[in-house]
This record gives C-alpha cells, sequence and structure tokens, in this order.
C-alpha cells in the first residue's frame, strides 16, 4: 500500500486486520512524513525510536488476537499539554523547558493500553491559552492550508494548532487535544478535520497541564467521525484520580453511527446570527440545515439568551482558574528557574522565574485572573460570572428539555487568519475566535466541528453540532449524517 | 472601574510576576480594555441565582482515609531546578 499515513483510523484498522499492512510500515510512513514537514511545525518533539519500539509490539499483540482494541497499531500524536513519562511534556512554555514527567497521564495511557503508537508531541499555544499557536514557545505551527493563489502563512489556530495541523497534512492518522474555550473544535474548523469535545468528565483530567479546571477536557482530532467516535471511546474512562470524572461506562460510539436523523429535533439558536457575519459563514449554516433536514431531521428555531455573556464570562472564569492553578509555576519543583543576583531572596526568585518563564498572553491572564479574585472584586466579577454561568447551562438545559436532540451552529466566525494579522488587534478580538465554541464549555456540554465546506478562497469551514450531556453516540451519529451529505473531501495542496 | 498604574503593580505583585515599570502603562490599559468587555456581565439580572460549582449534578466521591501513594523522593525531586540531600533548594528565606 502507498501513502500509508494518508490513512484515517478506521481504513487503518481494517488493513492490519486484513494483513494488508503493519503497525511498523504505518509508523514508519508517518515518521517520513513528520521528517519532510519540518515547515508546518506541527511536532515539537518527536519520539521515533518509542514509536517504533510500540509499533512492533503492536504488531505482535495484532497477531496474537483477533481481539486486539481498535487503535492498536495506529499511529497518532499526542498534543505537548499531555504529561507523558519521560518525554518532553512543557504546554509550549518556556517555564517547562526541559520538563520530563515521572507519570503517565490517564488519557495518554488509555491510548497506550489499547495499542496507539505515539510519534511524538504537537505544537499548541502556551499553556492552551490562545486562539491562533502564536504564543508557543516553540513558534507558531503553520496551516498546511493556503489561500488560493497564495502563500501567505496561515494559523492552524489554536489552542490544539499542533494537532491539527498534523492530522490535516497527514503526518499522522489523528491526534488529541483539549478544549478549554474552543481549543479543538476551532482548530479543527480551520484545517478541514473533525474535532470533539466530550462532556465535562467523559475524559480524565489527571496528567493534563491544567488551565482552567472546571472547563478543560480532552477529546481527539480526526480525519473523520468515524475515527472521532473510535479514537474518543478509547481515551474516555472513569479515573479516581480526577475527582471530577463521571463513574459512567464508556459506550461504543462507533456501533452509535447510524447516521439516522428520522425522528430527530435539531435547534437552531438565533443568538448565534451574530450581527455582521459573513454572508459566507450564514450560507454555510443553512447549508447544514437543509442537510440535516433532507436527512429526515426536524429543524426548530430555539433560543438561548445568554449566548452573548457567555465570552465576558468565560474571560473571568477561564483566568481565574489559570491564576491559581499556574501558581505552582514558581521555580521550585519542576521546569525552569531565572538566574538569580546577588541578595535576591525567594520572592525575587517566584518573580523573576514567572516573568522569563511565562509569555505575555499567559501573564495576562494570570494577572487578570489575580485581579478578580482580589479582596474587593471577586464579589463583583468572579461569583457574579460564575452566576452568569448558571443561566448559560439553563438555557442549555430549557431546550434539551424542550426535546432538542442537538444543535447545530457555526464552527468559526471566519476561516483560518493569516499568522500575525491579529497581533496588533487587542486581546478582545482574538478572544472573539471562541464565540460560538466557549458557551459549550460553560455550560460542560459535548461539542463536534465537522467541515462541510470551503470558502471563496479555497479555505475550510466546519459546522458545530453540541449535544445533550453524555450523550457523544447521539451526536457523533448526527456529525456522521452531516459529515455524508456534506460530502466534504478537498485536502490541502502539498507545498511543505 | 478604571485600573491605574499603582493597581496594576499591586496585582503584578500578587502574581508573583516581575513587571517593570515602564511597561506598568500598557498592562494597565490591557487590563482596562479585558475589564471593559466584562463589564457587560453588569447588565445581567443574577437575582437567586447560584453561582456554578459544578457543572454536571454530581457529588464529590470519597475515598477511604488510607495512604495510597508515597515513598517516591526520586521520581519527586528529579526535575527540581535545585534539588539537594533529598529536598528542594530556594533562597535563604530566614534570616
Amino acid at each position: 500500500m502507498t501513502d500509508l499515513n494518508k490513512l484515517g483510523l478506521a481504513e487503518a484498522r481494517d488493513a492490519l486486520r486484513k494483513g494488508d499492512t503493519t503497525s511498523v510500515e504505518l509508523t514508519t510512513a508517518c515518521l517520513k512524513a513528520i521528517e519532510g514537514a519540518g515547515a508546518l511545525n506541527a511536532f515539537v518533539h518527536q519520539t521515533p525510536e518509542l514509536a517504533l519500539e510500540r509499533a512492533a509490539a503492536a504488531d505482535a499483540r495484532l497477531k496474537g488476537s483477533e481481539e486486539a482494541p481498535a487503535m492498536c497499531g495506529l499511529p497518532i500524536g499526542i498534543k505537548d499539554l499531555f504529561c507523558t513519562k519521560g518525554v518532553a511534556s512543557q504546554a509550549a512554555s518556556r517555564i517547562l523547558d526541559g520538563f520530563k514527567p515521572e507519570y503517565e497521564s490517564t488519557v495518554t495511557q488509555n491510548l497506550a493500553d489499547a495499542g496507539a503508537v505515539m510519534l511524538g508531541k504537537l505544537n499548541m499555544d502556551e499553556f492552551a491559552m490562545g486562539s491562533s499557536n502564536e504564543t508557543s514557545a516553540y513558534g507558531n505551527a503553520i496551516n498546511p492550508w493556503r489561500r488560493k493563489g497564495e502563500e501567505t502563512p496561515l494559523t492552524p489556530g489554536g489552542s490544539s494548532g499542533g494537532s491539527a495541523a498534523a492530522v490535516a497534512a497527514d503526518l499522522c492518522l489523528a491526534a488529541t487535544g483539549t478544549d478549554t474555550g474552543g481549543s479543538i473544535r476551532q482548530p479543527a474548523a480551520f484545517t478541514g478535520t473533525v474535532g470533539i469535545k466530550p462532556t465535562y468528565g467523559r475524559c480524565s483530567r489527571w496528567g493534563v497541564v491544567a488551565f482552567a479546571s472546571s472547563l478543560d477536557q480532552a477529546g481527539p482530532m480526526t480525519k473523520s467521525v468515524r475515527d472521532a467516535a473510535i479514537m474518543l471511546e478509547a481515551m474516555a474512562s472513569y479515573d479516581s484520580k480526577d475527582s471530577t470524572s463521571a463513574n459512567l461506562a464508556v459506550p461504543n460510539f462507533e456501533a452509535a453511527l447510524t447516521g439516522d436523523m428520522r425522528g430527530k429535533k435539531i435547534g437552531i439558536p438565533r443568538e448565534y446570527r451574530m450581527d455582521g457575519m459573513p454572508a459566507e459563514i450564514a450560507k454555510l449554516w443553512e447549508d447544514g440545515t437543509a442537510m440535516l433536514k433532507d436527512a429526515g431531521a426536524e429543524i426548530v428555531d430555539i433560543s438561548l439568551p445568554h449566548t452573548k455573556y457567555a465570552l465576558p464570562a468565560y474571560y473571568v472564569i477561564a483566568p481565574a482558574e489559570a491564576s491559581s492553578n499556574l501558581a505552582r509555576y514558581d521555580g521550585v519543583r519542576y521546569g525552569q528557574r531565572a538566574t538569580l543576583d546577588a541578595g535576591d531572596g525567594i520572592t525575587e526568585m517566584y518573580e523573576k522565574t514567572r516573568a522569563e518563564g511565562f509569555g505575555p498572553e499567559v501573564q495576562r491572564r494570570v494577572m487578570v485572573g489575580t485581579y478578580v479574585l482580589s479582596a474587593g472584586f471577586y464579589d463583583a466579577y468572579y461569583n457574579r460570572a460564575r452566576r452568569v454561568r448558571t443561566l448559560i447551562k439553563k438555557d442549555f438545559d430549557d431546550v434539551f428539555a424542550a426535546g432538542v436532540d442537538c444543535i447545530l451552529t457555526p464552527a468559526t466566525p471566519s476561516a483560518a487568519f493569516g499568522l500575525g494579522e491579529m497581533t496588533d488587534a487587542d486581546p478582545i478580538k482574538m478572544y472573539l475566535n471562541d464565540v460560538f465554541t466557549v458557551t459549550v464549555n460553560l455550560a460542560g456540554l459535548p461539542g463536534i466541528t465537522v467541515p462541510t465546506g470551503v470558502d471563496a478562497q479555497g479555505l475550510p469551514l466546519g459546522l458545530q453540532l453540541i449535544g445533550r450531556p453524555w450523550e457523544e453516540g447521539e451526536l457523533l451519529s448526527s456529525a456522521y449524517a452531516l459529515e455524508r451529505s456534506a460530502g466534504f473531501v478537498a485536502k490541502p495542496d502539498k507545498w511543505w | 472601574m478604571s485600573i491605574d498604574e499603582s493597581t496594576a503593580a499591586r496585582v503584578a505583585k500578587l502574581a508573583r510576576i516581575k513587571v517593570e515599570p515602564e511597561a506598568l502603562p500598557a498592562l494597565a490599559q490591557e487590563f482596562n480594555t479585558i475589564l471593559g468587555f466584562i463589564e457587560q456581565l453588569g447588565e445581567v439580572d443574577i437575582e437567586g441565582v447560584e453561582p456554578m460549582t459544578s457543572v454536571t449534578p454530581q457529588n464529590l466521591t470519597r475515598r477511604a482515609d488510607v495512604v495510597a501513594d508515597g515513598d517516591q523522593q526520586a521520581a519527586i525531586l528529579k526535575n527540581a531546578p535545585d534539588a539537594r540531600e533529598g529536598f528542594f533548594a530556594v533562597p535563604k528565606v530566614v534570616e
């Protein structure tokens, strides 16, 4: 077989079962693709020896058993936010330069137990704070997609930008991502790939570098909805080491992919029709609605009245939690410590270490979080935002109680933008990238983005489906119907 | 609510991030932009609404009160920038 790295998880799994290829061959093809893709800056720590070792073990396991898990032998990339034992895990931050964990995150352990082959660690925004992968200590990851006839480097989105770029460029069969405000779904939409953020509590957060603990969830980034179903099942588990992990059985998500929309009610939220929405996005949304209707779904107009307040609530809650979580980077237990001057005490050590180790966006969010939690402002900002969050969740509860199965929205306000294009804008402009995705994190719901079209410049655009809590199977099945109707098959032309 | 340079300096101090004095005006300006955006939350009627503590309705589970982990001194100190004689080393904190 040729171009093994271009396969998806399901195709590769089936090829392995038939004996058409081996995990070592699949892994070698991906390693070669990674080697030739330095220009994308997607893989920032490569582990080829470890990968080939695991691939050989997977081949042995596949030979010995008919019952090997679906992910067995499949080469994937891991976002740098996941702690991987003995392998650099630095959350794309200078402050964790040189950090090699002595332990493995539950999600990557689950994948390893299933026989998946880790190819290396993927670029991202520093501590997952960003929407363009431009805050990374490793430098920008580059989107394999370009505007028609142009060479302007575009963002793959963020924060899981390296994951999205690697999957879109076929450097791996799939990758892990994490999503606090849209960090799986926005990059997936910017790269023509599929990304799902499961219900809060579905995937263990243990061993995933924490950004905002009440919002963070891990999920897969893949080439198809079927692949997302396969990989999510392998990543998810109940984990007593994460106190918010849900003690629920993980269903067979792939078996749920019927794509049957008959009798399903799809909600179209009027508040997502933002002022100034580009005509292309509005049309994409209308087309997607028509596709689900043609597939047999009933389309209903719904209202989520507090949508407008989701982004400001997020930019209180997420920085507040980040300021608390990132207090641990103090130059004492792990990572970097600043060089100190004679006479510097422990306070200078903290202050210099954190000033040198954190990039500007991380510093900004830690300080905003510190401010909204400080005496005198806690009620006015933090508690108010948490009360607004209750109302945002209630908006969704009410709609689901009225019988809506899934909600269809745009994934992003635009296609991928040029690297540096937002540099001079104020931070709020960048934050607006999350306008359609952030509500889902605040309400703890599962959300998936599926590529459904291209814009006038040939760049991919995606739609988002939002599901009921714990109903990822149902959500994936609706996404599967949308994927089949849209028939999105475009790939970026190889220039790297 | 407007943040001045002295407030910005106080926040930086609380966050234990060294900010040079010449960077304070720009920092205060950024805070004001972000807080101006957050001010919208003041429009929402939150009377009688509880602050969210858990996004999924679940109780935190308890476990048996026993030692579950430990005896990993070497692993814990492995990544320390300065570890000596089984301890994390820091600049002198007591005269």
